[in-house]
């Protein structure tokens, strides 16, 4: 098959909007949400709960749960291809073929009644039609790809037999069993020990230069975001609150969330006497108020802001934000003026 | 003594106003059916029927108001001996919902407390009563209420303590399935460590926990206690003639099915329909209480 | 300042497998001879991953489970030799705070309930005097008096945290453990209670044993730390110099593993082979040697014992 010219995104999402129905309210859990990856690029997905960050990646992949869940509208590109109006039978045969997706808990990502053996099988055979010898070599070459020691025997071992770490490599292979263009992982180290963590990340970075997928990284830990993300962006109730390089998202937040964010999570030497919190709750997405969904906790807070969300604007070349305090032509009041 | 404003610089938290729920749609038909029975059976006296024992060799067999030969004054009929069948339908719902009631009321309150005793202290205490538990669900109903019914006689009581017996090992069961995932949550460790001993940790917060499960339980058993009282009943073994039980009401009409067809059928009817209503009502308590749905 | 809590060689075995004439064949060595003292008016932190027996630890300070062997003095006290009074008078004195904000608070009572009951159980306050009471913890962790008529389900987990906190300190107790207590916690809401925390700290003289697997959060809130290994702890001491130089090759590995939010920040890699040994077989000698970069013949054999060394106590051949 071909390749693309490198000069298009691998995925290119564009004001992607899924709802969810629920007993309190409808709840805009994507709503208006742009973005694009490329290839060999890691972008950060970074959240709460209730941010819309897991439901933007299962609206990529149009596993949104139905009937509740509804895409309502956007563009997501996969090489060109717009995804939304491609009929179920044509999504099949892109997931796990092209977009791959590793989940937070491997234990119920894999079948506990089958040996890792059986389970790599499937996909392999699905989408390079090998059988028997073959099909069973290139299962053990993909456990050696994700560094998994004595491969060969491990074929024959069930889920439970493993640690967790090792059970979410095994997802990993059978993830990049096709290879995919694009690799979604949901919080994939979350549940993992903290060395095993630095283990995995290294992995995912391996796997990712190998076959130059697109990786989109969700969490709420930002120091994995330091760590293997080339962009980043913030999520909050259902937006794209900004968008950038990590290392200028990281040292020149332009959005209040992503600065409040950043201030408040504890750094191992710098032994402050309080942590700057973020005050307020979540948002409550069945009842969001008008305008910006952040203006009831933002330290900077204008009138404007409880009145209309603000558009995307750019600070810089490939650095985005939604805030009325980086929108040219709006001045900032004297009083709740941001920090220089 | 309360925090001066100053002290703790946290300004004081927003406590979100409870969202406001969608009214839960009820389910209309079992409730109807189940609210209709009841009331009949509970203001029976009151309704102006006939007498349910009165005989009348004359009207004896006579059809149902629609029917040519049948007339309103008996609008379901009569039975062998003339005694009007819509009567002694109401009048025995008293009798089948009395016991469902009772039946019920009395396995499930001592099964529950064995269950929440299994379930709590575990090792011997619980495999103790799991086994006993076990011995008694593997008891065939039936057979202890003719047992009782040859030795003793056939009667109410015996009805209610046959079933009751053996009905409360399933309650036992579920619940101390239930208990076992209540007491790994960290509430109760929580209660430990604030001092509470068994006895408060099990009424305060285990049992409340389990009223779902009881309710729906209850709901679903009712029916299942009906149709035993009714087959026992229909056997002989249940409550005995002439107090009108819709079991014997069928047993009566079994040698005339074909030609008088409505003798069976119309107190079969009422059983179909009430047990329905319990067990729809019961799913719908299920379903509603299943903490997975309620989250959407 | 006097130590509070006196915790030496402490063991608690989970057997497994009873044999038919109840022998029990192997154990879980869960905690493995752990030794340390928690100052009045300190927070301890505890790390380590999964297995290392933080979480058994604090279940045997807290009463839920017996030691195997070894002992736990509470102000002076020995606290397996107590009788019955004085065994209500210490779990009066030692609290818990626990991770889950959705499993800790019975969703069947109301929050002034929940807040109320270690009094209802063990002091003989009439109505309003405990009602007094609970609008003062309220008032404490900074939720309005109205939380008290509410039910769990009600209210977001960080505010769920707070009710927790406050039924925590219902009874004023010198020591509260804080198992995970912001781990399950929105990003950020986490800084929220740790400020809530460290204020409790400071107005109430309570003190805290800390165990949580974020060692940025342990770093910041802890005056010292101990690390934990398969049972065993491995370094302890000040908390700056334990997280910023650490010493033992795991804990340098471990503190290596948290990743800094700063891009520029140094990242030295401190591989480890392989995975987590299970509890039931420890490797012999140091525990942790068939992982170690830096093992040598020793280390096989000899388990080290833990030893002062810069400043901080160390169990390594290495010192």
């Amino acid at each position: 098959m071909s390749r693309p010219p490198a000069s298009r995104p691998v995925i290119d999402v564009r004001d992607l909007r899924t709802h969810i129905v629920t007993r309190w309210g409808t709840v805009k859990a994507v709503d208006g949400v742009s973005f694009t990856v490329d290839e060999g690029e890691t972008l950060g997905l970074v959240g709460e709960s209730g941010s819309g960050k897991s439901m933007t990646c299962l609206s990529l992949l149009r596993l949104v749960p139905r009937p509740a869940a509804r895409i309502l509208g956007g563009q997501v590109r996969l090489d060109g291809e717009d995804l939304l109006t491609k009929s179920e039978a044509e999504m099949r045969a892109i997931r796990g073929r092209r977009i791959a997706m590793i989940l937070q808990d491997p234990m119920s990502s894999l079948n506990p009644v089958f040996s890792i053996g059986m389970q790599l099988r499937e996909p392999i055979a699905l989408y390079h039609r090998l059988r028997g010898h073959a099909l069973a070599a290139r299962a053990a070459e993909l456990l050696a790809a994700v560094r998994i020691p004595s491969p060969v025997e491990r074929l024959r071992a069930f889920p439970h037999q493993l640690s967790g770490g090792m059970r979410q490599r095994v997802v990993g292979a059978m993830a990049i069993a096709a290879p995919p263009r694009l690799l979604i992982a949901d919080e994939p180290t979350t549940s993992l020990d903290l060395t095993i963590q630095s283990q995995y990340l290294g992995l995912l970075e391996e796997l990712q230069e190998r076959h130059r997928l697109a990786l989109v990284f969700v969490t709420h830990n930002l120091g994995i975001v330091a760590r293997i993300c080339d962009r980043v962006a913030v999520m909050y109730a259902g937006r794209i609150v900004e968008m950038g390089p990590v290392r200028r998202l990281f040292t020149r937040p332009a959005h209040p969330y992503s600065r409040a964010l950043l201030e408040s999570i504890p750094r191992l030497g710098r032994r402050t006497g309080r942590l700057t919190a973020i005050e307020g709750q979540p948002p409550d997405l069945a009842r969001l108020p008008a305008g910006c969904a952040f203006a009831p906790r933002c330290p900077s807070v204008m009138e404007r802001c409880r009145v209309e969300a603000p558009p995307e604007t750019v600070v810089e070349a490939g650095h985005v934000t939604r805030c009325w305090l980086e929108t040219p032509g709006i001045a900032a009041p004297v009083a709740g003026a941001p920090p220089a | 003594m309360p925090a001066e404003p100053g002290a703790l610089a946290l300004p004081e938290m927003d406590v979100p106003a409870a969202p406001t729920r969608r009214a839960l749609r009820l389910p209309r038909f079992p409730l109807a059916v189940i609210g209709l029975f009841v009331l009949a059976a509970v203001v029976a006296p009151l309704l102006g029927l006939p007498d349910p024992h009165a005989q009348s060799l004359r009207d004896r067999f006579k059809p149902p108001g629609w029917e040519e030969a049948g007339s309103w004054k008996h609008p379901l009929g009569t039975d062998r001996l003339g005694r009007d069948l819509l009567s002694r339908i109401v009048w025995g719902s008293r009798v089948s919902l009395a016991a469902g009631v009772v039946t019920v009321l009395a396995a499930s309150a001592f099964g529950a407390a064995v269950g929440l005793t299994a379930g709590y202290y575990g090792g011997r205490v619980d495999a103790v009563l799991m086994r006993v538990t076990d011995a008694t669900m593997s008891f065939p109903v039936i057979l202890l209420a003719l047992i009782l019914a040859v030795t003793v006689g056939p009667s109410f009581t015996n009805v209610v303590t046959a079933i009751a017996v053996i009905l409360w090992a399933r309650y036992a069961r579920v619940i101390r399935g239930q208990v076992l995932t209540l007491v790994q949550l960290d509430f109760v460790a929580q209660a430990r460590i604030a001092g509470a001993g068994a006895w408060r940790i099990i009424t305060r917060h285990l049992l409340p926990n389990t009223f779902g499960t009881l309710l729906v339980l209850v709901t679903l058993q009712i029916g299942y206690v009906i149709i035993v009282e009714a087959s026992l009943s229909f056997l002989g073994a249940g409550i005995p003639p002439p107090t009108p039980a819709w079991g014997s009401m069928i047993a009566e009409g079994r040698d005339v099915v074909t030609r008088a067809w409505w003798v069976s059928l119309f107190p079969g009817l009422a059983i179909l329909l009430v047990v329905l209503a319990f067990n729809l009502l019961g799913d719908w308590l299920r379903d509603t209480f299943d903490p997975k749905l309620r989250q959407l | 300042m006097s130590a509070l809590l006196e915790v030496s060689a402490l063991t608690k075995h989970f057997p497994v497998r009873r044999g038919l004439l109840g022998r029990s064949t192997e154990a879980v060595r869960a905690v493995d001879g752990v030794s340390f003292t928690l100052e009045a008016g300190t927070t301890f932190g505890l790390v380590g991953e999964s297995g290392c027996g933080k979480t058994t630890t604090s279940k045997l300070v807290l009463g839920l489970e017996r030691p195997t062997s070894g002992t736990i003095r509470f102000q002076g006290e020995e606290v397996g030799a107590l009788d019955r009074a004085q065994r209500r008078g210490y779990r009066r004195a030692v609290q818990a705070v626990f991770q889950d904000p959705y499993a800790s608070l019975d969703p069947r009572m109301r929050v002034g309930a929940i807040i109320a009951e270690p009094l209802v159980i063990n002091e003989r306050l009439d109505r309003s005097a405990r009602r007094r009471r609970v609008l003062e913890l309220l008032d404490l962790v900074s939720l309005p008096a109205r939380a008290a008529d509410l039910y769990p389900h009600e209210f977001s987990g960080g505010q769920r945290q707070r009710v927790a906190i406050a039924r925590a300190l219902a009874l004023s107790p010198r020591l509260v453990v804080l198992d995970e207590p912001v781990s399950a916690l929105d990003v950020s809401i986490r800084a929220q209670i740790l400020n809530l925390l460290r204020e409790l700290q400071e107005r109430l003289g309570v003190s805290y044993l800390f165990i949580a697997h974020d060692l940025a959060a342990v770093a910041h809130m802890s005056h010292t730390i101990a690390v934990m290994y398969l049972g065993q702890i491995v370094e302890s001491g000040p908390a700056e110099a334990v997280a910023l130089a650490p010493r033992h090759p795991y804990t340098q590995a471990l503190f290596a593993a948290a990743l800094p939010i700063d891009v520029d920040a140094p990242r030295p890699e401190v591989p480890l082979a392989g995975e987590v040994p299970s509890p039931l077989r420890p490797p012999a000698g140091c525990r942790f040697h068939p992982r170690c970069p830096h093992v040598m013949p020793v280390c096989a054999t000899d388990p080290p014992a833990l030893r002062p060394h810069a400043g901080r106590d160390v169990a390594c051949h290495l010192y």
